[in-house]
């Protein structure tokens, strides 16, 4: 079978830090990353791989530098790595982004085999809003599945898949069709240390990169800034709560304390508490 | 090549200067739709949520606000629309067919895009829950139009444009984004977000029927089957009036157990900062904030947590925060209402004593049972 997982290079968020003054994010020396949701992705196709046999083709939209999170993903033992670079793509947001990553897909489909599955992440740290994986399957035309926790059984000659996905209240358990698009949820499996042997493949393997044109991208006004419906106005840091926390005062019985400021600072809140403690 | 925004400081300051150029065949569309979510019969809290945001944006626009339910034909989908009056909806839009027993990304997409073809809003708001995300992104790449996800506040700026604010990069900052030149302007907002609004009985509006036009063989997807969750209380920590959470200050897992008796004193959930869900000390159901859940509490106590900005999100809306905590310059005494500067392994089960005396004098001399191994059972009823 043929899996595309596309992944994503993000700044290691942990590490980000606002400058007090402008606002601005210091950017110098924030290492990046192949985005954590994403590996959960990887490993499910590579798990599939594994019992099915074919073959993984990771792709990613981003600057030169994210072939970086391409090698790292090919130690996982990916067998293809896509890059997709273009200026145009810059400022995208993510509408811009499916249709970009989209069209990228359907040409590795015509170049190395049409996907049966698509893998994205849930979400990313930086972007973080899960819509480019419904926006690609809906681009695609294909089927989707989202949050899922496990995957059930997958018929490559009835071209059929049984998922479990998360859903309010409870997991629901869906067949659908291939090709389909699958957004796995997080902590359903863990990424494997990547064999010795592909570590070294990694590091020498070519990377298909692709500019906008070579993708087959038609219409570049759909893509970057200008593809993008949304526009962001205002970046601002959160404001400061005027008064800082009312602290109790050390004393002998500092849990009576607490307790009697609670209830000076907010009265009615004895008549709730009883009622709800009432039910222990 | 970030999805939403580039670095703030660049690219943010290129797009403010982008013009509103709404294109005229944009000019018809009018009116704010909440999009009323239910599974299994029963509602999702945040659709209320959003509709008291919804009213807001729509009294300020000076337009109606549209209440859009879809679901099964039946008793659940009729009490659905006519809740939506008393939530504040002026209208309600409704499609109901046996074919949309089960969400199904499918047949859910198809009526949500046809009744935003047919009808032409504004603005269409829905609950950032699984299924809401699922859907809306959908029917947004469907109708090539923006949508931004998991805003923390909505407005309507002086050009009657839709601000929606989110938090950005990992939640040190937050960002305003417009949908200018398209339509409808889509948001999704995560549940306890939004305040709930005031349920008032009203005369229902109008409810307009669509219908579906859509047969099961249609439809590719199958449900097999539902498997609810065992533990109610998971989902209902969002919605909890009392919320007792522990972060790492606390020391171990043992420790925890303090956080846990003192809920169970309180009849209230627990919670838990980020580091305790990787630590394996607690179940990702529990970590509240910005990677997880939301609360907005009577009364939240939060036991050796530093108050990092992605812990704050997920608890700026309670009515009430306690903080405890050794450091004094802990960055959560910003934004808690009461703090207490000490041990809290000492202090939680004074507390728990203390409060247990207060509250119910009645059990004073009964000690409250705990299953030390697992959570404490909430007993209700007589
Ligand atoms: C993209 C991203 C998303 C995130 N999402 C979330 C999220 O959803 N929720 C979340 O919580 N975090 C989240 N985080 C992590 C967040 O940044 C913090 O790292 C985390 O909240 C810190 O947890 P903590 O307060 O328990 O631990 P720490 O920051 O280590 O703080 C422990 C605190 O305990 C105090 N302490 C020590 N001993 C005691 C004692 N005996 N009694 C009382 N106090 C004591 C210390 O003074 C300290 O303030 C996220 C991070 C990123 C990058
Ligand atoms: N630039 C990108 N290149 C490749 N995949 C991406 C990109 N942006 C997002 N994705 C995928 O889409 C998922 C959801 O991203 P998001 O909608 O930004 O939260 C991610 O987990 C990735 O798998």
């Amino acid at each position: 079978m043929h899996n595309v997982v596309c992944i994503k290079q993000v700044p290691d968020s942990a590490q980000i830090r606002v400058h007090p003054v402008t606002n601005t994010i210091m950017r110098q020396g924030v290492p990046t990353i192949i985005n954590p949701y994403d590996l959960f992705a990887l490993e499910a196709a590579l798990e599939l791989r594994d019992k099915f046999g074919g073959e993984i083709t990771v792709v990613t939209m981003g600057p030169p530098s994210a072939e970086d999170s391409l090698r790292k993903a090919l130690t996982f033992g990916a067998e293809r790595a896509v890059l997709l670079t273009d200026r145009c793509f810059a400022g995208a947001d993510t509408l811009a982004t499916t249709y970009a990553l989209a069209t990228a897909i359907r040409k590795i489909g015509k170049d190395y085999g049409q996907p049966d599955l698509i893998f994205t992440g849930k979400q990313t740290i930086d972007g973080d809003t899960a819509q480019v994986g419904p926006g690609i399957a809906k681009r695609l035309q294909v089927m989707q599945l989202t949050y899922v926790v496990k995957i059930g059984a997958l018929d490559l000659t009835a071209r059929t898949i049984e998922a479990e996905r998360r859903s309010e209240g409870g997991v629901q358990v869906l067949r659908t069709r291939l090709p389909c698009l699958i957004t796995m949820l997080e902590a359903t499996n863990q990424i494997r240390r990547g064999a010795m042997a592909d570590a070294l493949r990694a590091a020498r393997a070519p990377i298909v990169k692709w500019s906008a044109q070579d993708a087959g991208v038609e219409d570049i006004s759909k893509c970057g800034l200008k593809g993008s419906p949304t526009v962001v106005k205002r970046v601002f840091a959160p404001s400061a709560r005027a008064d800082k926390a009312t602290l109790v005062e050390p004393s002998e019985e500092p849990a009576q304390a607490l307790i009697d400021t609670i209830f000076k600072h907010q009265p009615k809140l004895e008549a709730d508490l009883a009622a709800l403690a009432g039910n222990v | 090549m970030t999805n939403v925004i580039k670095a703030p400081a660049s690219s943010a300051a290129g797009r403010a200067a982008a013009k509103k150029e709404l294109p005229e065949h944009f000019r018809a569309y009018k009116h704010v739709w909440v999009f009323v979510e239910q599974e299994r019969g029963e509602v999702h809290p945040v659709s209320w949520e959003l509709m008291g945001a919804g009213r807001r944006l729509a009294d300020k626009l000076k337009v109606d606000l549209a209440a859009v339910v879809i679901g099964p034909e039946g008793e659940a989908a009729r009490n659905a629309a006519l809740q939506s009056f008393s939530y504040g909806a002026n209208l309600v839009y409704l499609v109901a067919d046996q074919v949309l027993a089960d969400y199904r990304n499918e047949a859910y997409t198809k009526a949500l895009t046809d009744l935003v073809n047919s009808y032409k809003p504004e603005i269409l708001l829905l609950g950032a829950t699984t299924l809401g995300r699922d859907l809306a992104g959908s029917v947004a790449t469907t109708l090539l139009t923006g949508l931004t996800a998991d805003c923390t506040e909505l407005d309507v700026d002086s050009d009657g444009s839709l601000a929606a604010t989110r938090p950005t990069f990992g939640g040190s900052l937050l960002c305003t984004i417009y949908t200018l030149n398209y339509r409808p302007q889509m948001a999704t907002v995560r549940p306890r977000v939004m305040p709930m609004p005031e349920c008032i009985a009203r005369d229902p509006g109008r409810i307009i029927l669509h219908s579906l036009d859509l047969i099961e063989a249609d439809i590719v997807s199958k449900v097999l089957s539902f498997v609810p969750d065992r533990d109610s209380s998971i989902s209902s920590l969002a919605y909890a009036d009392v919320v007792v959470a522990g972060g790492l200050g606390l020391g171990s897992v043992e420790n925890f157990e303090l956080v846990r008796q003192l809920a169970a004193v309180l009849g209230a959930e627990h919670g838990c900062s980020r580091p305790l869900v990787q630590k394996g000390w607690v179940t990702s159901d529990r970590q509240i904030g910005q990677t997880g859940k939301t609360i907005r509490p009577k009364l939240y106590i939060a036991a050796g947590i530093s108050g990092a900005i992605q812990h704050r999100v997920g608890v700026e809306g309670a009515d009430l925060i306690i903080a405890i905590n050794t450091d004094k310059n802990a960055p959560i005494f910003d934004f808690a209402h009461i703090g207490v500067v000490t041990d809290a392994v000492r202090l939680l089960p004074a507390l728990a004593a203390a409060f247990q005396a207060r509250l119910s004098p009645r059990l004073r001399d009964r000690v409250v049972s705990h299953d030390f191994r697992g959570a404490p059972q909430r007993r209700r009823g007589p």
